[in-house]
């Protein structure tokens, strides 16, 4: 295995696409103020820090941890609710494939767009200025956002179907609304089930941290016991929280994985 | 079209299945729905919209002009700068995550393990990560990078792993029986396979960075995130709409340039 001697031709498209890439990556550590180093060196800081949340947590907080816990998972299940119910019609009419105009389906995937670019807590603390601090705020916030993330994969997997099916109903003399039903529907229905299901689980760890803008949830009590330096108590809320994310996690990608 | 008869036959167990399974949906939603308390809007809501809508059709064209360290245009590039530098971070330390979590370099049972530590970073918010962070390097763009460059493990370890399981393993092969060591094979046989793919996840995960990276400022990770949440907190409009507006215009014009050369990729 000595000497395996490859050919490399001298390209210059090739040597000045790594340029910029070594450029962007090195410029922007420059930029941000990125030095590894100072890392290693203030390991110990973070050793204290992490000591002083974990090593002993405040067990005896998780009975205050359980309500605004189940807050946060009612908020992911009530945003998800909403946030899917609206995007299947908007998805259908944003695929280019059944209305086939234009005019409809490429400003509704601008608005889908800029939905999908506006950040979850940017959108909570909009809400709390408008509907105050609490949870509805944060319901609103997810529903938006998970409604931008499921129409844009549903959409897609409109225009991604077996035409056939369409075109035999249409040969058949079937008009738009039973096409939807017999043809885009049927086809659509498993992977807009399992796009359901993965709004949940993103939607289950956006709402754990909205609560920091006052959107209600777990981030709620995190954002209070940090700000009285409780770092026990954190600890706690980052472990309990953390566990059943993971749990709720691995339930929902196993029922993915059976339905599609 | 009113005539088609579809033919059900459905089992009473199916039955029974079906009406557990959309019963327990209902409930779950309905118990949802009864937990949210619903106080209605704020008595100063309709001011607010006016303000904010006012603030949509008046942005603060100031702060966009402003070049210096306190203006629109560095706390953009930072965020750029940071989502990048988190990214490369990330991609770099996925790769060996990535090969301990392939069941065919390391064997199932050490891939399981890799895998649920994998989907374990996943799971550990990034807002929480940057705040231990920022403990450790002080408040700032680098505390953000860390963040950003360890959570991104989770979704990158798990993708690179995927595409180092479906590659053709002949190549590995090949290279083994001529007696070529672990990491001959590793970057002669595994990597330059995988590259394309591994190129293409980074850079789709560089498109999500830049969103959670404009949300790290929050809490003190540098960024755009900082002067957006102190303007909506004051209720400076003008100045929130145009962080905002600023933000869905670099964000989409990213992700336009990243998905062409994505698809120029795979």
């Amino acid at each position: 295995m000595e000497k395996i001697i490859i050919p490399k031709a001298n390209h210059l498209k090739r040597n000045s696409t790594i340029f910029i890439i070594v450029f962007l990556i090195v410029g922007s550590a420059v930029f941000a103020g990125f030095n590894p180093l100072e890392v290693i060196q203030n390991f110990s800081k973070g050793k204290r820090l992490l000591g002083r949340m974990f090593f002993p947590p405040d067990w005896t907080y998780t009975i205050k941890v359980i309500p605004p816990l189940l807050e946060t998972i009612r908020m992911a299940v009530v945003g998800t609710f909403i946030g899917t119910v609206i995007a299947l019609p908007v998805a259908v009419f944003a695929a280019g494939n059944f209305l086939k105009n234009p005019w409809i389906s490429q400003p509704l995937r601008l608005v889908l767009n800029i939905f999908r670019t506006i950040p979850a807590m940017v959108l909570a603390s909009l809400f709390v200025a408008v509907f105050g601090i609490g949870p509805f705020s944060g319901v609103i916030a997810l529903s938006i956002f998970s409604f931008g993330l499921i129409s844009k994969l549903t959409y897609e997997s409109i225009e991604a179907i077996d035409y056939g099916q369409v075109e035999a109903l249409m040969s058949l003399g079937a008009n738009k609304p039973n096409i939807l039903r017999y043809a885009i529907i049927p086809q659509i229905l498993p992977q807009y089930m399992s796009y359901t299901l993965y709004g949940f689980e993103v939607n289950v760890r956006a709402a754990a941290v909205l609560g920091y803008v006052g959107a209600g949830g777990i981030g709620q009590t995190f954002e209070h016991n940090l700000a009285w330096r409780n770092f026990d108590r954190v600890g706690v809320i980052i472990v309990i929280s953390f566990a059943v994310v993971l749990i709720i996690d691995l339930i929902s990608s196993h029922l993915r994985k059976r339905l599609v | 079209m009113e005539n088609i008869i579809v033919k059900k036959n459905i089992t009473p167990g199916q039955f029974l299945y079906r009406v557990i399974n959309y019963g327990g949906l209902v409930l779950l939603i309905l118990w949802g729905m009864l937990g949210i308390p619903y106080k209605g809007v704020m008595a100063s809501a309709q001011g607010t919209m006016e303000s904010l809508l006012n603030g949509i059709v008046h942005p603060d064209l100031g702060y966009l002009a402003n070049w210096t360290i306190d203006g629109l245009p560095f706390a953009i590039v930072e965020t750029i700068a940071i989502a990048i530098s988190g990214t490369f971070v990330s991609a770099v330390i996925s790769i060996p995550f990535a090969l301990l979590a392939s069941q065919n370099i390391v064997g199932r049972r050490v891939s399981l393990v890799g895998k649920f530590f994998i989907t374990m970073i996943r799971t550990f918010p990034e807002l929480i990560l940057a705040l231990i962070f920022i403990s450790v390097v002080g408040p700032g763009a680098p505390a953000g990078i860390l963040a950003l460059g360890i959570h991104s493990i989770g979704m990158l370890g798990k993708l690179f792993s995927e595409a180092i399981e479906s590659m053709d393993m002949g190549v590995k092969e090949a290279l083994e029986s001529c007696g070529g060591s672990s990491m001959e094979v590793l970057f002669r046989a595994v990597l330059p396979q995988v590259s394309p793919e591994l190129i293409s996840y980074t850079l789709y995960r560089f498109e999500i960075n830049m969103r959670a990276a404009s949300t790290l400022g929050l809490v003190g990770a540098g960024g755009i995130g900082a002067p957006l949440i102190f303007a909506i907190r004051t209720r400076a409009w003008p100045r929130a709409m145009i962080i905002v507006m600023v933000l869905v215009v670099t964000v989409s014009v990213i992700d336009m340039i990243s998905s062409r050369i994505r698809k120029g990729l795979v």
